[in-house]
């Protein structure tokens, strides 16, 4: 059977794990724990082609027809 | 922010006879209540260790007052173990997976490893087992022969509600309660129980818990006579069977007394439980009333949860029957007088309104704006009388507080149920009234789903300075008029309010001064524009300057009306509907005001207004222009009758035709479809076709019936006039009163089933004709022949049982939703968080926007900035 990476579907949005020094920053910003992010399964489609780990920060981007783009970040778990 | 505090966790378990004994202060082994002085009985149910109710006295366990002492438990030791009630099922399936002599799981010792394995994992990730228990039940029964001891297993069967047969053997709760105590702790686990804190066996009561008196309060009657509390009554069966059964026993009566009287506890001990149980008649007061026992007070709406934490009732606040009165402004609420003097605000009196406060307690309760209550420095509360209402606000001093009666002007929160979205409740301006129903502009009904066929409303009055501040920023009609569902006015003129604009600024009707402002009357116009003409040197204003004088200066707006036709060129300002609607600087220079301008959900002129101004704009545009339209429609008369259905003798004959030509094009379908000539459709077989076809053909009838109908009905016709604007019905609701109802469908096809191979026993066997399969070929106003009639019944039911199943279902989602959501809150950083500090989303909606703020969902409108700045319609250019 012919494998697609789940990734260049139009629907799933941009997965991409960040630098240990902007997940920092992004919990100073809304002064927050790791804890208090959203969360994403480690076996979850995308985190398994994009390789991330539990305890990596994901940034998703979406398409918005109403913000243009927004931006959510998820803890990766299990 | 507050800390919060964490719950560590929550422990499930059973109590043992052993626990039930230790927390109990007392065995309680008489019956009686009260001796013949009235003090408590020691042992008995009312023993003073059980706890304080009465005031004064002190509680013989712990010390406490009535309030301190939460009570404490004693106990029934039963003479005969009973099945509890709530576990009938379970122990029915436990017996059924172990051994009858040796109490092990009737799983072999590699399975019941396997199972004890998987189990452990999954605890260990903290993930159900609920699974793998069901498994284990289901494996277990089928086995017919125990691998521990070699015994064969005999089947049970459980009658409900406490009986288990074994093999036309009564087992009785003793024998059950034999056989759970054998079931090895190990067993136990693999049942979905934890060993460590419910053992099953202790699902069989031997020793019955007795409430605290705290928790089944006797209240003193006027006749000084004590009542007691159903639980109480309850426990007192309970425990004369226990007595008799006791000495019965020690008697040493026979077998069969001793089993009833066996029975008869179960009984007790069950409806002491659960009073609700299929098979088992209801316990009865005195009164022929069930008994509202342990479960009753949980369950349901009225139950614990749903009643007493999850909602409660409140103080201050009123409901009655609702009427309209287009006199009141959107935001005010007519309030009776008889309310009004009854509910009360709490003033504080501070050198600024200690005048005004002493007169409120001069006029007492009696005179209108008066006070009801006093309430001193030192807490005493004095109600204001006739006598004493002089004294009092002659005694009134800085820091005292009395109860003001409500009067015009105060805010008030009111509210219809279902409270489905947040406009259900809203902030209201008091207008206080003569007669005993609130009431309400009708423009202010859409957001309520408020109709006046006996609807009633609740009201309630805000306490604290700040509650009323809220109220009047945030909750107020005005800051409502768009709703958050689709960024649009949720409230606008309804009904008449469509039609009489309607009427008013059609074509041009000319008024002279007098009738001009006698429009104008109520609205807050008072001076009137240059004229349009002069006749015989009489000024005449049209229909359309007139309701300019209500729009704001400054707007500008350009759209189609509801009567628009869609022409492939539009005529613009040639348009002979009329619906080319044109707004300059706020003059109407054409087109009709209709639904589309001013209506709830839809009016485009309103929405405009209360973004491009303000909401208070658009909240006077609103007041003026359904005062206006009402005085239009009184003006003009405006009425509906049976002649408005009649249609001149050509248009009927033609109809007629059109009707017959209908049935015969039915009939040769069907001869075609019986011949086989009929050619499927792609994808459906050739039945199918046939319906579709047929249906196809009916329709396109009713269709053209209609269309002759309305040729000849025109805009002077009221029914006409309402559905063009908008206001109500539908030129297709006129079609069925005029000309033809039209076929009667379930589910969306003709109506096939009935009676044995047709419809009703007026047709013949496979009649797949119009009239055999739900065809009315009448108007309602002709009348409807039997058949047509009947089927006609079993379409309109379609519509009641679809709505009933939609609202219980919508509703139970509802509450699922808001259960879910309830204590989110976006907080200041634009997050959405909930009480954990755990991040929903990142920004509200992921894009930040408030959709009442938004225009139609969009975060801006790019068009209207465009015209704007330009002054020109993009899309017109
Ligand atoms: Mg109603
Ligand atoms: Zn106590
Ligand atoms: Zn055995
Ligand atoms: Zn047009």
């Amino acid at each position: 059977m012919k494998k697609f990476n789940v990734r260049d579907h139009e629907i799933v949005p941009e997965h991409v794990i960040i630098s240990k020094k902007d997940v920092e920053a992004l919990l100073v910003k809304y002064s927050i724990t790791k804890e208090q992010l959203p969360k994403i399964k480690s076996a979850d489609p995308v985190c398994k082609e994009i390789d991330a780990k539990s305890g990596d920060v994901v940034k998703i981007t979406r398409n918005s027809p109403t913000a243009g783009k927004s931006i959510a970040y998820r803890l990766v778990v299990g | 922010m507050t800390k919060l505090k964490k719950i560590g966790k929550i422990k499930f378990g059973l109590l043992s006879p052993q626990e039930v004994r230790k927390m109990s202060v007392t065995k309680i082994i008489t019956a009686d209540t009260y001796d013949n002085d009235g003090f408590p009985i020691e042992m008995g149910l009312m023993d003073p260790r059980l706890g304080v109710i009465d005031p004064g006295l002190r509680c013989r366990t712990c010390g406490g007052r009535p309030g301190e002492c939460p009570g404490h438990f004693g106990h029934i030791e039963l003479a005969a173990p009973v099945i509890h009630i709530g576990f009938a099922k379970l122990i029915k399936k436990i017996l059924q997976a172990t051994c009858r002599k040796c109490g092990h799981l009737l799983l072999d010792e590699e399975a019941k490893k396997k199972y004890q394995d998987e189990i452990k994992g999954l605890k260990k990730i903290g993930r159900s087992t609920d699974y793998l228990i069901k498994d284990v039940f289901k494996n277990s029964v089928k086995i017919g022969v125990c691998p521990h001891c070699g015994e064969e297993q005999k089947n049970i069967k459980f009658e409900k509600p406490t009986t288990y047969m074994e093999e036309g053997h009564k087992l009785m709760p003793s024998d059950v309660r034999d056989r759970l105590e054998h079931i090895p702790d190990d067993d136990v686990e693999l049942l979905g129980i934890d060993p460590n804190n419910a053992r099953p066996e202790w699902m069989i009561l031997t020793a019955l818990p007795v409430p605290p008196v705290t928790a089944r309060p006797s209240i003193t009657l006027e006749s000084g006579q004590r009542s007691e509390d159903d639980l109480t009554h309850k426990l007192v069966d309970i425990i004369r069977i226990n007595q008799r059964f006791q000495e019965n026993r020690e008697a040493g009566a026979p077998q069969l007394i001793i089993e009833d009287l066996w029975e008869l506890l179960q009984y007790h001990a069950t409806t002491f439980l659960d009073n609700e149980v299929s098979g088992v008649p209801p316990a009865r007061h005195r009164s022929g009333r069930p008994l509202k026992t342990l479960s009753q007070r949980l369950k349901g709406k009225e139950g614990r949860f749903r009643g007493s934490l999850s909602g409660k009732r409140v103080n201050f606040s009123a409901r009655t029957v609702i009427s309209p009165d287009p006199n009141l402004d959107i935001d005010e609420v007519g309030i009776p007088l008889e309310i009004a003097r009854e509910m009360t605000i709490t003033m504080n009196i501070t050198p600024q309104n200690i005048k005004e406060c002493k007169e409120y307690v001069r006029r007492g309760a009696d005179r209108h704006p008066g006070a009801n209550y006093v309430k001193r420095l030192d807490g005493q509360r004095i109600k204001v009388t006739d006598k004493n209402s002089e004294e009092l606000a002659e005694a009134l001093e800085l820091g005292w507080k009395i109860d003001r009666q409500l009067k015009d002007g105060d805010v008030v929160l009111f509210n219809r149920q279902p409270s489905l979205h947040r406009m259900s409740i809203m902030a209201h301006k008091v207008k206080v009234m003569p007669n005993k129903t609130f009431r309400l502009n009708p423009a202010v009904c859409p957001p309520y789903n408020a109709d006046f066929d006996g609807d009633e409303m609740n009201l309630h009055v805000p306490q604290t300075e700040e509650a009323r501040a809220e109220a009047r920023i945030l909750i107020a009609v005005e800051e409502n008029l768009l709703s958050p569902r689709f960024g649009g006015p949720i409230i606008g003129g309804i009904h008449d309010h469509i039609t009489g604009l309607f009427i008013l600024t059609r074509g041009t009707t000319l008024f002279d001064e007098n009738d001009a402002l006698e429009l104008l009357r109520k609205s807050h116009v008072r001076d009137l524009e240059k004229p349009a003409m002069h006749e015989n040197d009489k000024p005449y204003w049209t229909g359309k300057q007139i309701f300019s004088l209500i729009l704001p200066k400054g707007l500008n707006l350009t759209y189609r009306a509801k009567a628009c036709e869609n022409c492939d060129v539009c005529k613009k300002s040639e348009c002979k509907m009329d619906a080319y609607v044109v707004i300059k600087d706020g003059r109407l220079l054409c087109g009709t005001i209709d639904e589309k301008a001013i209506g709830a959900f839809s009016g485009g002129v309103l929405d405009r207004i209360i973004k491009e101004f303000s909401p208070a704009e658009g909240k006077k545009f609103l007041d003026n222009a359904t005062r206006l339209a009402i005085r239009a429609i009184t003006h003009f008369g405006f009425s509906f009758g049976i002649d408005d259905e009649d249609i001149p003798q050509e248009a009927q004959s033609q109809i007629d035709e059109i009707m017959m030509e209908a049935e015969k094009q039915v009939k040769r379908l069907i001869e075609a479809y019986e011949a086989g000539e009929l050619d499927a459709l792609p994808g459906r077989t050739i039945d199918e076709t046939l319906e579709m076809k047929i249906m196809e053909e009916l329709g396109k009838a009713r269709d053209q019936a209609g269309n002759i109908a309305s040729q000849h009905l025109g805009l002077e016709n009221s029914a006409v006039a309402m559905a063009t604007s908008g206001a109500r019905g539908s030129m297709l609701n006129l079609t069925q009163m005029s000309t033809c109802v039209g076929q009667q469908s379930v589910r969306g096809e003709r109506i096939t089933r009935g009676y044995d191979g047709r419809t009703l026993p007026h047709f013949k066997k496979g009649d797949l004709g119009a009239a055999a399969k739900g065809f009315v070929k009448s108007s309602y106003k002709t009348g409807l022949c039997p058949t047509e009639f009947f089927f006609h019944a079993i379409g309109g039911r379609e519509g009641l049982v679809d709505t009933a199943v939609r609202t219980s279902q919508s509703g139970y989602l509802q509450r699922r939703l808001i259960n879910a959501l309830l204590d989110l809150e976006v907080k200041y950083d634009g997050t959405v968080r909930d009480t954990r500090g755990l991040i929903v989303q990142f920004k509200y909606g992921e894009d930040g926007i408030d959709p009442s703020k938004s225009d139609y969902g969009k975060s801006v409108n790019v068009r209207r900035i465009i015209q704007n700045i330009t002054g020109q319609d993009p899309a017109e250019v």
